[in-house]
């Protein structure tokens, strides 16, 4: 059974359809890149699996979208477990207005967790595998809006961990940092991928080739074509497919 | 967890409409008791009576209503200009600096309590209006005076926001097309802040209606139509405040009801005011 | 430069100076007067001769009481309806009840809200002229302030936060108590501290519901004399010159005190927010 499945997935904000019956699978801890110029409903995607977009006033959906078979807007889904089974790591990397510790500690707090031993280990482990624990071991109790661009996002990612999730979505997570704290989020997601079932969404192609994993091209809220990276950026099977990869529109 | 957050939700839904009961109760209880008042002595009778007699029996409120908006008229002739001045001054004309010191200074000042006005208006404005211009002093100008100083904070404050909140632009367009600086201000900025300085005279409006123990300190408290703006006035407030300690029977009914009088005419200001600003 | 600028402008410049003189002439004056009255004693003492000699005492114990109280009252009604506002309620049909009721609150004159205090708290609900009574009158009236300031102050909160949050499987609850209410807390203490500073100087209201007993209250079912009321007792009836300049400079210093603090801590807030 795939981890994540959509089937016939449509969404809507109020009259604007954002997704076109769209069907996707990604398998256990796999990772899946979902590339797509901007409005082509890779976050939409995102924020419909973990119910994020339940904000949203007039937004609705049509079909299905499975985790372990269930769908995730069926009814007796409690919406805040199922945020925690599936993590997210936003565009902007911005840390809570709490210190290092605390931004780490806030989920399982949340879930309950109060003992202060636990804590110490469930946030340095997050740390550790978010790659950032070298970095901030020695000022965990500072202000966490002190650290780099970089820092910031290792730390959110380091923040998703630390709940314990078993899918984490990345949108566009890089965009904002400079070449080499991207590079440094690439190689971390690399390692997770062992893990955890991870959607990646970025509007880079090249981003798409490096990580070298399954690819989703999204295009004006439809999937457009889907499989290993090697193939599509060597034998795109559609023509928007190659002007995409091959930078002539996005 | 889940509980938690239902019992949250329904503790601020509750909450949240304490601020409605509290209206509710307060129209409720104040035309409980005011309402008798209109049936026995008549509607018509209660608002266009010039007598106000309660030892006779005499309940008619027409001078208070007429005093209240005398007083609160002059109080506007007063308080609109000089405080749509200082704000346009402080907004257009002053540097950053000193409307960066007097806007929190004049806003400081809105906390001056109404009795502190009431007392300089007794103390300074009424012996020197008896000395200058004759008659008692306690008078339909000094009320006006008392109150007019007492807007000035809140027609500085608010009309200086609207005014702040008209874009640069509309200057720079006016300025670059070779107007002056008046002009630029008349033209442009005043038009397009005008619902918020609208908005402002009528908060303004209603702070002076509503006033009461500045007014009693200086206003005279005769119950009768004053002829001159130097002739004693009795306001609506101080109506109520002023016999509301010994009033008993229909005459503290009529006193309640002078309090629903006051209660329609304020709500008709915010209702408009409310419309004037939704406009923008 | 045109002629008509040059008389608009000196009317302009003529009409601020007028209205920031008068209002700093003021709070000068009643203090230069208030001055010479003033002294430990005069603050710790009883009046004597009904306020023609002594002191203040009562009035600063019964203002203490009285806004202490009120705002006890007022700020987790007024707080909880801005939360409710921002984070539990689209807009809609209810948020706009919500809303006109506290609008409507806001317009409604003090000497009003001194006649409902007086039929329903001291009448009706049987307290008597209290501090108790005082209080939810004067809860009643500086509700809207506080819901005002709260709400602007809370929808200053980055949404980002609530994001994370609430992807971070924290309930709404936990997102408000945990992320918005700090973040916002400068603000809310803000308009907290503005409705006492209107609390302290308000007479009408009070008045009518909390009485104006000269007694140290033992509880808060006993009447009290704010100082306001004291002073505007001591002014209108001519008993102390003196002493009604010394207590209206208490008064007087005592709002400036609060409002000011009021503005530090909104200031401190603009700092933050600007300088990153």
């Amino acid at each position: 059974m795939p981890k994540i499945k959509a089937i016939n997935f449509n969404f809507f904000y109020a009259k604007t359809q954002a997704l076109h019956s769209l069907n996707l699978e990604i398998k256990l801890n796999n990772l899946l890149t979902i590339m797509g110029p901007t409005g082509s409903g890779k976050t939409t995607f995102l924020r419909a699996l973990n119910r994020l977009n339940d904000r949203v006033p007039a937004a609705r959906h049509a079909g299905q979208l499975l985790l372990d078979g269930t769908d995730v807007y069926a009814p007796k889904v409690d919406v805040a477990e199922l945020r925690r089974r599936v993590g997210m790591v936003f565009a902007l990397p911005l840390p809570l207005p709490l210190s290092i510790y605390e931004n780490v500690a806030y989920g399982p707090r949340k879930k309950g967790i109060n003992s202060r031993s636990r804590l110490d280990t469930i946030v340095e482990k997050a740390l550790i595998d978010a790659a950032i624990f070298e970095e901030v071991k020695d000022r965990l109790n500072s202000s966490a809006q002190h650290l780099s661009g970089g820092q910031q996002q290792r730390l959110a990612l380091a923040r998703v961990l630390a709940v314990e999730p078993e899918v984490i979505l990345l949108d566009e997570p890089t965009s904002g940092l400079d070449p080499l704290s991207t590079f440094r989020i690439e190689e971390t997601l690399q390692q997770l991928k062992k893990q955890y079932t991870i959607i990646l969404v970025t509007h880079d192609p090249l981003q798409a080739a490096r990580i070298n994993s399954d690819v989703a091209f999204l295009y004006l809220g439809k999937l457009i074509e889907v499989g290993p990276a090697t193939e599509m950026f060597t034998r795109p099977r559609n023509r928007r497919t190659e002007d995409y990869i091959t930078g002539k529109f996005g | 967890m889940l509980d938690q957050e239902k019992w949250a939700e329904t503790v601020l839904t509750v909450v949240g409409l304490s601020a409605v009961a509290i209206l509710g109760l307060i129209i409720l209880f104040i035309f409980k008791e005011g309402l008798p008042a209109f049936t026995q002595v008549g509607l018509w009778q209660f608002l266009t009576g010039t007598d106000w007699l309660p030892s006779k029996g005499k309940l008619g409120i027409l001078p208070m209503i007429a005093g209240s908006f005398m007083v609160t008229a002059g109080a506007l002739l007063i308080g609109l200009p000089l405080g749509l001045g200082c704000a346009i001054y402080l907004s257009e004309f002053a540097t950053p600096r000193t409307a960066a010191l007097l806007k929190p200074t004049i806003e400081l000042l809105a906390g001056i309590p109404s009795v502190v006005f009431g007392f300089i208006g007794l103390t300074l404005i009424v012996p020197f209006i008896r000395v200058f211009f004759g008659g008692p002093g306690f008078s339909v100008l000094a009320s006006s005076l008392v109150l007019g100083i007492m807007i000035l904070p809140t027609m500085v404050s608010v009309s200086y926001d609207a005014l702040r909140a008209v874009p640069l632009t509309y200057r720079e367009g006016m300025l670059a097309l070779g107007a002056s600086e008046w002009q630029t201000v008349k033209m442009v900025v005043l038009p397009a802040a005008r619902p918020g300085i609208l908005a402002a005279a009528i908060l303004a409006m209603g702070r002076a209606v509503g006033e009461t123990m500045a007014v009693i300190m200086v206003a005279g408290n005769s119950a009768i139509v004053p002829g001159s703006v130097l002739d004693p006035v009795r306001t609506m407030t101080s109506n109520i405040a002023l016999e509301m300690g010994y009033a008993t029977g229909l005459h503290r009914q009529a006193l309640f009801a002078t309090g629903v009088v006051l209660f329609v005419i304020i709500s008709v200001l915010n209702i408009v005011a409310r419309a004037v600003v939704r406009r923008k | 430069m045109p002629r008509e600028d040059k008389i608009m402008l000196f009317l302009i410049r003529l009409a601020a100076a007028i209205a920031v003189s008068v209002l700093l002439f003021i709070v000068g004056y009643i203090i230069i007067q208030g001055l010479p009255t003033l002294s430990l004693r005069f603050l710790l003492s009883s009046p004597t001769d009904m306020g023609r000699g002594g002191g203040i005492l009562p009035g600063i114990i019964g203002t203490l009481t009285l806004t202490l109280v009120s705002i006890l009252i007022a700020t987790p009604l007024g707080v909880g309806t801005a939360i409710f506002l921002t984070e539990y309620t689209r807009e809609g049909m209810f948020a706009n009840l919500v809303r006109f009721g506290t609008e409507s609150l806001a317009g409604i004159p003090s000497i009003i809200f001194g006649l409902f205090g007086f039929l329903f708290f001291v009448i009706r609900l049987n307290m008597g002229w209290s501090i108790l009574s005082g209080a939810l009158t004067l809860a009643s009236m500086i509700l809207p302030t506080i819901v005002r300031t709260s709400e602007e102050a809370i929808r200053t909160v980055p949404d980002a936060y609530r994001e994370i949050s609430f992807a971070l499987g924290a309930s709404r609850w936990q997102t408000v108590t945990a992320i918005v209410l700090p973040t916002a807390g400068p603000g809310i203490v803000t308009g907290i501290i503005l409705g006492l500073g209107r609390a302290v100087g308000e007479t009408a209201a009070v008045i009518f519901t909390a009485g104006s007993s000269l007694r140290i209250p033992r509880s808060v079912l006993d009447p009290v004399r704010t100082l306001p009321v004291h002073f505007y007792i001591l002014a209108r009836e001519g008993i102390s010159l003196n002493n009604a300049y010394g207590t209206a400079a208490v008064l007087l210093i005592a709002i400036l005190l609060i409002n000011l603090s009021a503005y530090l801590v909104m200031h401190r807030i603009s700092i933050r927010n600007g300088g990153g």
